[in-house]
């Protein structure tokens, strides 16, 4: 089953060489991803994460970072669709493989789970960073947090900690919410507040910061409180998206199964909300869920069906696209009442919102504005988690033909009486002054 | 003509006659073969294709009248220019021109003529140039007879200013508009002469045929009502200016208001106001004479107290009326281009968009030997010679010239609307002198052989065998010439209506003879200066007027250079990009790049959207971010600048550039003049400013430009360039033509990821590094 499965991707691959995006239509489930490692042993210390995954039909190639035959594409073709990197440590990656051949990996459409660690490697920082993810400077920090911590962190210097400020999007972390904290311990990072890509998925609680837990603070930490962002995701221009953890030992089996009891809390649960955290946003990032795909722009005169190559001013028009999202094993109809649709050139003259059938189809209709030009059907639809939808159609709208005005006005009856009974007495006047003796 | 008077048949004067219609219908067919000829070069010299720029565009919309017919060229939306706006070309263009040359195309495909449309638009131009000599000749010898007119139309046939905007390629406005303004000046002076209500209707026609050519037409209907005006002041009202003006205000108004682009404007611009005001006043001229007929001496004096008073009062409301409705508009009615003509520092001040463009530019001296040559030196003479005696008719091609000059003076493009001028009144100049001389040298051969009878004869053989064209044709001008005043003699109520016998004639020249020796001396001068012209004109047409500008050559040590960057980078565009692509570049290229590539462009030649023009501007003057946004905000995939540092090409984008930093910061003040200037000089090596080695038109030029010669020497501004090695963050270079003339650039898409705040992660790895965060840029 799996083979028959890998062939049909195998034979997708060749087969559709124009579609770029990771995800495959056909078969999206079915996909190779690549686990990269910098200690093998992860392997069985991370099992419940790797177990879900496969469960859903993943398809792991574990491998370790320094591998010499690492490679990411093979004669121009890429072999996996996603790409795990969990090898914090590693200070090069064997093979070819390098920051640069990541982010192209990311720039095609494929999707990325990194996850960093204390002490993360400067290679690391540096694909976090080309993602817009910066990690603490100082490489051995880690977030501390002396209020919101995990009671059952033994250590005492706070850096298990109990986290549950998520975000809040039914998208990203799926409808059933995530009541226990998450567990995290690890390095801190923070987001450019101007970046509209990326997004903290767990944020820090207010009074965390982030500091060497061994060594006395002798200046003020840089990063602190809520701006510290412990897992973040960024959805590229083109869709692909990336999770990126301060902490690797959020996906560890030891902490999916610890209990937790957030410091100062009555609060005590059986278990974290690691798996369940983790178990939807690989939903997520695998677009598994919040991906929308749309049909093209249809558009037609009110009456007719065929769509006219230009428009005159003050047609009326219908407009209507479709629009379904990925449900995990087939295309839904997406339902949402925020659709909008501008008739645009260079500003928005009609902003319409679209209504829904329930079965996919948006639409409505609305007159050509008065202003004649080049305009465009646009589509652009950014919703929280889900996939950008930016589409464009353009249409030329001419003004009246010569004679397409009215012709005869009604105010203007007066003129054309008078022009009419000058000409006839212009006629008699000649008339007399002619004949007349 | 000559025949009007049609002696009885069999005398000798009768013979001459029909003679001289022969011989000057033979002379003004080859003057029509030597217009059309003469304007062959650059077909020869280069090959049969539409020169320029507007003629590029004059090209595309015949393409498409002949290719959709005259209602979707009436009603044509082009969505491929001046993006996103479109332009309404039925209604902004002057279509005379593209309606006459789809017509021939029509009539020649018709009777199985299978020409392109290509070839009948090259041709146009030196078809329509032979008809207006013919023209000339008509308007001449309505103001002083054949002769004058044969030699007028021969000076026009070759007058440089005229050549060059009607060379085979020019396919421009001013190609039939010329032809038109002279037509229709000499159906105006033919109503004139005869008071003939069917030359009025015709004229009207010619009239209308002008609007429809050409904006110029401006000219005649300010032209006219002013020499109306002149006769009215002068004493000179007759009912046959009344003919030849009223109806032509009347039909011409209402038929100038047909054409879609001139429309309402024909009674509401302040351009046509002269020709109302002008129309009022010769209807009260032509009452108050009808009074004056009908009423007695101390009758009409009391009449005219009276009307006077109230018709002040009147007169007073009118103009309080008119300057109301004037001065609500903020040019005072007045278009930009018609007031920079009043005012010849007016477009440079406000306008930068006309003062940009070169032909709107006062002309220098040299450009006026240049294009008028030895006509310039004949003109005063032919206006004395239009003052013996003044006619309507003379005084009309006075006022014509005096204007001429005048708006030549502010325009350089205007020189065209002085030629003609400067040829009739050279071609009467010409005409007069060869008459006096001739009839000089006449007069005095006749009385040294005493026989007064035979000197006509001995003149028309003496002069015959001379095979000079200008003698030959002077030869026939001036026998015509001679039954000339005759004629006018018996139509002009003042002056005696005596049938003058030769004898008389001769008595009547005897008071102007000069010399043999000194006649024969002057004679052949004037010769030698028509010579000289004839040389000048035919150098002009082969070497000056006839390059093609879209392929341009150049002579050197190894040979014949040809430099066909434009075709080679438009037809890169055509084959390279998709249909729907948008190109961005200045204005100046927007006609060739939708004729030729038949892309998209923001902005062209018609130039009439400043705003728009200023958006384009203000991105070419900006550093490639700010310019990234303004393109990109137009659907921009494409930038074209031209370039001419590698081969020394002057007329390229950054000579141009002053003009794009004016016309942005006129809209978008943050542009200024100054940070592009380096005190007050325009440079562009090591001294320049940090604003103008960072705009995108400096850097789109000279990208990779050291890679050349190592140095990066520019060839146009004689220096090296200031800034050498750059990367382009957000454009990059997908074709530079062979010669370098042209670069197109393609607006980089955005980055898919926004990259962290950390610069650099290598440098960062010292603690102690300052990680102030510098100013995010998304699209690096």
């Amino acid at each position: 089953m799996m083979n028959l499965s890998r062939s049909v991707a195998l034979i997708s691959l060749f087969l559709l060489p124009l579609l770029s995006f990771s995800f495959s239509v056909d078969n999206p489930t079915d996909r190779r991803v690549l686990v990269l490692l910098d200690d093998l042993s992860l392997k069985s210390s991370h099992s419940i994460f790797f177990s879900t995954l496969r469960s859903r039909g993943f398809d792991l190639d574990f491998k370790s970072a320094d591998d010499s035959k690492l490679a990411l594409q093979r004669y121009g073709q890429y072999l996996y669709d996603g790409l795990i990197i969990f090898a914090p440590s590693t200070e090069r990656f064997g093979g070819s493989l390098d920051s640069k051949s990541i982010a192209d990996f990311v720039d095609s459409g494929r999707d990325l789970i990194l996850s960093a660690d204390t002490s993360a490697s400067d290679l690391i920082r540096g694909i976090a960073l080309e993602c817009g993810v910066d990690f603490d400077e100082d490489s051995s920090a880690m977030v501390i947090d002396h209020s919101s911590f995990s009671v059952s962190d033994v250590d005492g210097d706070h850096t298990l900690i109990a986290a549950d400020d998520l975000v809040k999007s039914d998208v990203i972390l799926g409808k059933s919410k995530i009541e226990a904290p998450v567990l995290f311990r690890g390095v801190a990072h923070s987001l450019n507040p101007t970046n509209n890509l990326v997004l903290k998925v767990l944020s820090a609680s207010p009074s965390a910061y982030s500091a060497k837990p061994s060594s006395k603070l002798s200046s003020p930490p840089q990063l602190t409180g809520s701006a510290i962002s412990l897992v973040s995701v960024m959805q590229a221009r083109n869709n692909a998206r990336v999770v990126i953890s301060g902490s690797l030992q959020l996906f560890s089996d030891r902490l999916f199964r610890s209990g937790v009891q957030k410091a100062g809390s009555p609060n005590k649960y059986e278990k974290s909300g690691n798996e369940q955290f983790v178990t939807e946003l690989g939903k997520w990032v695998f677009h598994e869920r919040g991906h929308l795909k749309a049909g093209s722009l249809v558009h037609h005169r009110v009456g007719e069906t065929d769509e006219p190559a230009i428009y005159r001013i003050k047609d009326d028009l219908e407009f209507s696209v479709e629009i379904l999202e990925w449900s995990g094993k087939s295309w839904e109809p997406y339902v949402a009442d925020d659709v909008q649709v501008q008739f645009y050139m260079m500003s928005p003259y009609v902003l319409k919102t679209l209504s829904t059938d329930k079965k996919g189809m948006f639409h409505t209709s609305f007159k050509v504005p008065d202003v004649y030009g080049v305009f465009q059907f646009k589509v652009e639809y950014e919703k929280l988690g889900y996939t950008t939808l930016s589409l464009s159609k353009q249409i030329p709208v001419r003004p009246y033909r010569h004679n397409e005005y009215e012709r005869f006005i009604p105010t203007a009856y007066p003129y054309y009486g008078a022009c009419f009974t000058t000409m006839a007495g212009f006629f008699v006047f000649s008339f007399v002054y002619l004949y007349h003796k | 003509m000559a025949t009007l008077e049609s002696p009885p048949l069999g005398t000798p004067s009768a013979m001459r006659s029909a003679f001289g219609t022969v011989l000057s219908a033979l002379i003004l067919l080859l003057i029509g073969v030597l217009a059309f000829s003469i304007r062959l070069f650059s077909v020869i010299k280069y090959e049969s294709v539409i020169h320029e720029f507007d003629p590029y565009f004059n090209y595309r919309v015949t393409q498409f009248l002949s290719k959709n017919g005259i209602y979707e060229f009436w009603n044509w939306f082009d969505d491929r220019t001046w993006y996103p706006l479109g332009r309404v070309i039925g209604g902004t263009v002057y279509p005379g021109l593209t309606l006459t040359a789809g017509t021939i195309w029509w009539a020649l495909n018709a009777i199985n003529i299978p020409l392109s449309v290509e070839t009948v638009c090259v041709f146009t131009a030196p078809v329509f140039s032979a008809f207006a000599s013919w023209a000339t000749y008509l308007l001449t010898k309505e103001v002083k007879g054949s002769g004058a007119g044969l030699a007028a139309a021969a000076l026009l046939a070759m007058v440089p200013s005229y050549i060059s905007r009607s060379v085979a390629g020019s396919y421009d406005n001013e190609a039939v508009a010329i032809f038109a303004l002279i037509f229709t000046f000499y159906l105006y002076i033919k109503t004139l002469n005869t008071g003939s209500l069917f030359y009025a209707t015709l004229n009207a026609i010619a009239y209308f045929y002008m609007v429809c050519s050409w904006g110029g037409y401006t000219f005649i209907i300010n032209l006219i009502p002013m020499h109306v005006l002149l006769c009215i002041v002068t004493g000179r009202y007759s009912p046959r200016l009344y003919i030849a003006y009223a109806p032509l205000v009347v039909l011409g108004t209402l038929l100038a208001a047909l054409v879609p682009v001139v429309g309402f404007n024909a009674v509401l611009t302040s351009e046509h106001f002269a020709s109302f005001l002008v129309f009022i006043i010769i209807h009260v001229v032509a009452l108050v004479y009808y009074i004056k007929g009908i009423l007695s001496p101390k009758m009409f004096k009391v009449a005219v107290t009276l009307v006077v008073s109230i018709g002040l009062v009147v007169c007073l409301i009118v103009v309080a009326v008119l300057v109301a409705l004037v001065a609500s508009s903020p040019t005072g009615g007045w278009s930009g281009r018609s007031l920079s003509l009043l005012d010849p520092t007016y477009a440079s001040k406000y306008i930068p968009i006309i003062a940009s463009v070169s032909e709107h530019q006062p002309p220098t001296w040299p450009s006026y030997f240049m294009d008028i040559n030895v006509l310039a030196f004949l003109v005063p003479a032919g206006i004395i010679a239009c003052f013996s005696p003044l006619s309507d008719a003379s005084s009309f091609v006075v006022l014509y010239i005096v204007m001429s000059v005048y708006f030549s003076g502010v325009m350089v493009r205007l020189m065209l609307v002085l030629a003609p001028a400067a040829c009739i009144m050279s071609g009467i100049a010409l005409s007069q002198a060869f008459d006096v001389f001739t009839a000089s040298i006449k007069y005095q051969l006749g009385r040294s052989a005493n026989s007064k009878d035979d000197a006509e004869d001995n003149t028309s053989t003496n002069n015959a065998p001379k095979d000079d064209s200008s003698s030959g044709k002077t030869d026939k001008g001036e026998e015509v010439a001679k039954e000339r005043p005759s004629k006018k003699g018996k139509k002009k109520e003042r002056e005696p209506a005596d049938k003058p016998s030769v004898k008389s004639k001769i008595l009547k020249k005897r008071a102007l003879v000069l010399p043999l020796e000194a006649s024969i001396v002057a004679l052949l001068l004037l010769i030698m200066l028509g010579a000289f012209y004839v040389i000048h004109c035919v150098w002009a047409a082969a070497e000056a007027y006839s390059a093609p500008s879209i392929v341009l050559t150049s002579q050197s040590r190894d040979g014949l250079h040809v430099f066909d960057d434009f075709r080679e980078s438009y037809a890169w565009l055509s084959h390279n990009t998709d249909v729907d692509d948008k190109v961005a570049s200045w204005w100046d290229y927007g006609y060739q790049t939708t004729a030729m590539a038949n892309r998209t462009v923001i902005v062209d030649n018609n130039t009439w959207n400043n705003t728009h023009i200023a958006t384009v501007g203000t991105a070419m003057s900006s550093p490639e971010k700010a310019a990234w946004e303004i393109f990109n905000s137009l659907d921009v995939k494409y930038v074209l600048v031209v370039f001419g540092g590698l081969i020394g090409y002057p007329s390229d984008d950054i000579n141009k550039f002053l003009w794009m930093v004016r016309i942005g910061g006129g809209v978008f003040p943050h542009i200024k003049e100054a940070d592009y200037l380096r005190d007050g000089n325009y440079r562009i090596d090591s001294e320049a400013t940090p604003t103008m080695l960072n705009c995108l038109m400096y850097k789109l030029s000279y990208y990779r430009f050291v890679e050349t010669d190592g140095k990066g020497y520019d060839r146009v501004r004689r220096t090296e360039i200031g800034k050498k090695n750059f990367k382009l963050t957000h454009f990059e270079e997908v074709f530079t033509s062979h010669h370098w003339m042209v670069r197109i650039y393609k607006l980089k898409p955005q980055k898919n990821r926004i990259r962290g705040r950390a610069k650099k992660l290598k440098l960062k790895t010292s603690s102690g590094l300052d990680s102030k965060p510098a100013k995010k840029n998304p699209w690096i």
